[in-house]
């Protein structure tokens, strides 16, 4: 009788020992991915030649976002408006107030269109212009969509460096 | 010796422990005060702070974003990022909305929130349909002053 509570007494502490532990890695995961920086899997055919369409990991990070720090040419990793479950990447062609122009169906004519980003909203592109929903189609990007920078190739190892304003 | 220790045990106590509520807070709920009367008569009924709503909101419906019209959510202003308000759900993607002068049709991914006070709200009428992923939270009880605790649905 003595022993067997005396079980459970331990395996009640054990068992509030790890939930703890779990909780304070789960927090910290969280608060670092969601404040300072976070790994993503990139693949799709929207960036290339910049983002390898068969998958990238890149790391993104969030510190320049919340301080509105983006520049031009910037990679980004945003919350779609078309869709908010999906978390496409993309680049920042022009930023509160710039003139941006773009054909509007490069398949159908040359028509173009010249459109103003106003306050808090950002224009992004893909860079394969040719298959990319980007803001050519759902319109400027509201600044409170954009989840983070995006910083560093991880892997494929062969293509290990920065990911950045200078485009190819 | 003994000070330094202790002030470290307590650094590093508090420390882990703002941690795990900033996790609860992002993840789980929070408490977050009414400010303004765009949603007069659900909340802040009065026009004085001090007797303002303090209001829980609920973090769980982020995970899929699904919203039922009429639903309460705090979300960060389209043109100022770092404003939330709080405003009513009356349109989901999908749904044609008669504003002031024409039917609006809410495009996918969006809905049209407006405030329950009609007269002096800033909401969709004027910024039109706001994207599902700007929706910071989904406001279920007021849980101050007590006598106006209630749940929201």
């Amino acid at each position: 009788m003595g022993s067997s509570s005396s079980f459970w007494n331990v395996a009640y502490r054990q068992a509030m020992k790890s939930g703890v532990f779990v909780a304070k890695v789960y927090s910290f995961l969280h608060v670092t991915t969601t404040y300072l920086a976070f790994p993503a899997f990139a693949f799709g055919p929207s960036m290339i030649p910049t983002l390898h369409p068969s998958g990238n990991v890149v790391l993104a990070e969030r510190i320049s976002t919340r301080s509105r720090k983006l520049s031009r040419g910037d990679v980004i990793v945003l919350q779609s408006p078309e869709d908010p479950n999906k978390i496409p990447i993309k680049r920042v062609i022009g930023l509160e107030g710039d003139c941006v122009s773009f054909v509007v169906d490069p398949e159908k004519n040359d028509e173009s269109r010249t459109v103003v980003v106003p306050k808090g909203h950002v224009w992004v592109q893909g860079d394969y212009t040719q298959n990319s929903r980007d803001s050519r189609i759902f319109g400027p990007l509201p600044y409170g969509l954009i989840r983070g920078r995006v910083l560093w190739r991880v892997w494929p190892f062969q293509d290990f460096g920065p990911i950045g304003p200078t485009t190819t | 010796m003994g000070i330094q220790n202790l002030l470290w045990q307590v650094t590093k106590k508090a420390f882990t422990g703002g941690i795990i509520g900033l996790t609860i807070s992002d993840r789980c709920c929070s408490v977050v005060p009414v400010r303004g009367d765009s949603m007069s008569p659900t909340f802040n009924p009065q026009r004085n702070s001090y007797l303002d709503d303090y209001v829980l909101v609920e973090k769980f419906c982020l995970q899929d974003y699904k919203f039922a019209r009429g639903d309460v959510v705090v979300f960060s202003s389209p043109t100022h990022y770092r404003d939330r308000y709080i405003k009513r759900i009356v349109g989901l993607p999908g749904e044609w909305i008669s504003s002031s002068r024409d039917v609006i049709r809410v495009p996918e991914g969006h809905c049209w929130v407006e405030g329950d006070n009609k007269a002096s709200s800033l909401d969709s009428r004027t910024f039109g349909p706001i994207p599902l992923g700007l929706i910071r939270g989904r406001v279920t009880n007021v849980v101050w002053p007590p006598q106006r605790v209630s749940k929201i649905g």
